[in-house]
């Protein structure tokens, strides 16, 4: 698309996050010469997310570093952010959105960057619970630092095994709280990872004081003056000054439902990210997309999906053909420990654990089906991730019984299994 | 201000300025191609990989030992390979010059 095509056109994106932002940036540099409109109903800046239960939530540097561009930036190729604007609906056959005071702003191009949100389960006394919070956004964070200053007494429970409740409870950890965890599956990251990795945490959090209970499924809440009694289904119950909620996300899918567009378990989107209406397209945490690698259809909570998918929609919006294919990774602090993660483990039916010798626990654990590598898991062990990102990518053969031998150095030649 | 050269794979250079913050979320905030910072900093994606140039190796020293690790297998790794994110901005790095991997 020439740049005379786009100068007198309107790209409006809903959703200032990782995927949003980026693909505001990605569009310019794209050459999209047109107005760039992003809204957000968070009033905030836009921040990686990543950090909020990490780094964040434990350190004294102020938001500005956790910025995912300063505000001259967006200045400079201009890009207008409406932060603490609520987009109502869609119009698709006049091409434009209706903001909450009801305003219209029309649309050449439309991004749907409209992501997740915590979901809150219907627990009887959930609603009039003392200081509970989920963790998605940079005021949740806030919330859950000021609140546990403020209390007097620390117990803070959090309620969900996952990611996003393990490093909580990790950084709430590390500022002196008196961490338990409940978990409602009989161990912790039981969607996401293997047994090992379950065990693996379950340790960790127990060596550093966290308390951990799985099988325990919430209830009631009875909020007790400033306190909460936390009752689960095997009777036992937990007193928290502070709770702290994370047992996943719903995707904010109503925009592109009401406006009709397909939507499964998620904004379905095809290889460019474009939706069922050709000049609306989604990015990020909401779409339901094809992974080619995968050979099957997600929905990925991701930074690296949002900005991947973010560079794609760009690209296609300028005129390109681009095809969505990437190997998803992930990772995830908690206290010293560095997990990286890449590949899709579904389906696996073997899963290889390999030690390091020497220093530091460091251990990766690797899953097959049959003799294909779907994904890695590796703590405290880079080489292990990127090695892992090789093969998988490549669709290489490994030696799996050089792999799980510590002696045989982690090198390409030494694990492959030669083709011939 | 410490002022930071990029030499990008179009052989572009561009020069900017920064007082703190990694290298990295300098150029990314400049929009400097190759440059992608996707971790936000943490030395997890290894999309902000950079060689320095030689004369100021010394300034900015070795990779550390996680950052050598996500290097070692990388394409285009160089022994003034260096992770952006990893480079804290400040006085001594003035005048820079920093290629952007491939």
């Amino acid at each position: 698309m020439s740049e005379s095509q786009t100068i007198n056109q309107v790209c409006i994106i809903i959703g200032a996050s990782h995927a949003g932002v980026n693909c505001a940036f990605a569009l310019r540099k794209e050459g999209w010469e047109g107005q760039i409109l992003v809204y957000d109903a968070d009033p905030q800046l836009p921040y990686h997310r990543p950090p909020l239960s990490k780094g964040y939530l434990v350190s004294n540097e102020g938001f500005e570093r956790n910025l995912l561009m300063p505000p001259e930036a967006y200045d400079r190729q201009r890009i207008i952010l409406k932060l603490g604007t609520r987009v109502k609906s869609i119009n698709r056959t006049i091409k434009s959105i209706t903001l909450e005071d009801h305003s219209i702003q029309k649309y050449d191009k439309l991004i749907l960057a409209t992501g997740a949100r915590p979901f809150i389960p219907a627990i009887p006394g959930i609603d009039q619970a003392n200081n509970l919070f989920p963790m998605r956004t940079a005021q949740d964070a806030l919330d859950i630092r000021n609140t546990f200053e403020r209390i007097k007494t620390k117990r803070v429970l959090v309620i969900g095994g996952g990611y996003i409740g393990l490093e909580t409870a990790a950084s709430l950890r590390k500022l002196g709280a008196e961490v338990t965890l409940l978990e409602r599956e009989n161990r912790l990251l039981a969607r996401v990872t293997a047994p090992e990795m379950s065990e693996y945490f379950r340790q960790l959090h127990t060596e550093k004081g966290v308390q951990i209970f799985t099988n325990k499924n919430v209830t009631a809440i009875q909020s007790k003056g400033e306190y909460n009694k936390v009752i689960c289904d095997d009777q036992s119950i937990f007193k928290a000054d502070m709770i702290v909620i994370g047992v996943g996300i719903r995707v904010n899918k109503a925009l592109a439902e009401e406006a009709g567009l397909t939507v499964e378990n998620g904004i379905k989107v095809d290889a460019s990210a474009r939706t069922s209406d050709q000049d609306i397209f989604a990015i990020g945490d909401c779409t339901y997309h094809f992974n080619p690698h995968y050979n099957c259809f997600l929905r990925l909570e991701s930074v690296q999906n949002a900005v991947d998918q973010a560079k794609v929609a760009a690209a296609a919006i300028s005129g390109k053909n681009p095809v969505y294919n990437t190997i998803p990774w992930f990772w995830s602090d908690q206290y010293d420990v560095k997990l990286q993660m890449v590949g899709l483990s579904n389906g696996y039916n073997q899963t290889i654990i390999r030690k390091e010798e020497g220093e530091g626990n460091r251990f990766s654990v690797w899953y097959f089906k049959d003799h294909t590598l779907l994904a890695v898991d590796a703590i405290n062990n880079p080489k292990a991730y990127v090695l892992g990102t090789k093969f998988i990518k490549n669709q290489q053969k490994i030696d799996k019984s050089k792999l799980v031998d510590s002696s045989v150095a982690f090198k390409p030649q030494n694990l492959l299994v030669l083709q011939g | 201000m410490t002022k930071i050269t990029f030499i990008t794979s179009d052989n572009e250079s561009i020069t900017v300025e920064g007082h703190s913050g990694s290298v990295m979320q300098l150029a990314v905030q400049h929009g400097i191609k190759g440059i992608d910072g996707d971790c936000g900093g943490v030395c997890s994606c290894a999309t902000c990989h950079v060689h320095v140039a030689e004369d100021y190796f010394e300034k900015t020293g070795q990779a550390g030992d996680i950052e050598k690790d996500m290097l070692e297998f990388e394409d285009n790794v160089s022994e003034f390979s260096r992770l952006s994110c990893q480079l804290e901005i400040n006085d001594s790095l003035d005048g820079l010059v920093l290629t952007v991997a491939k």
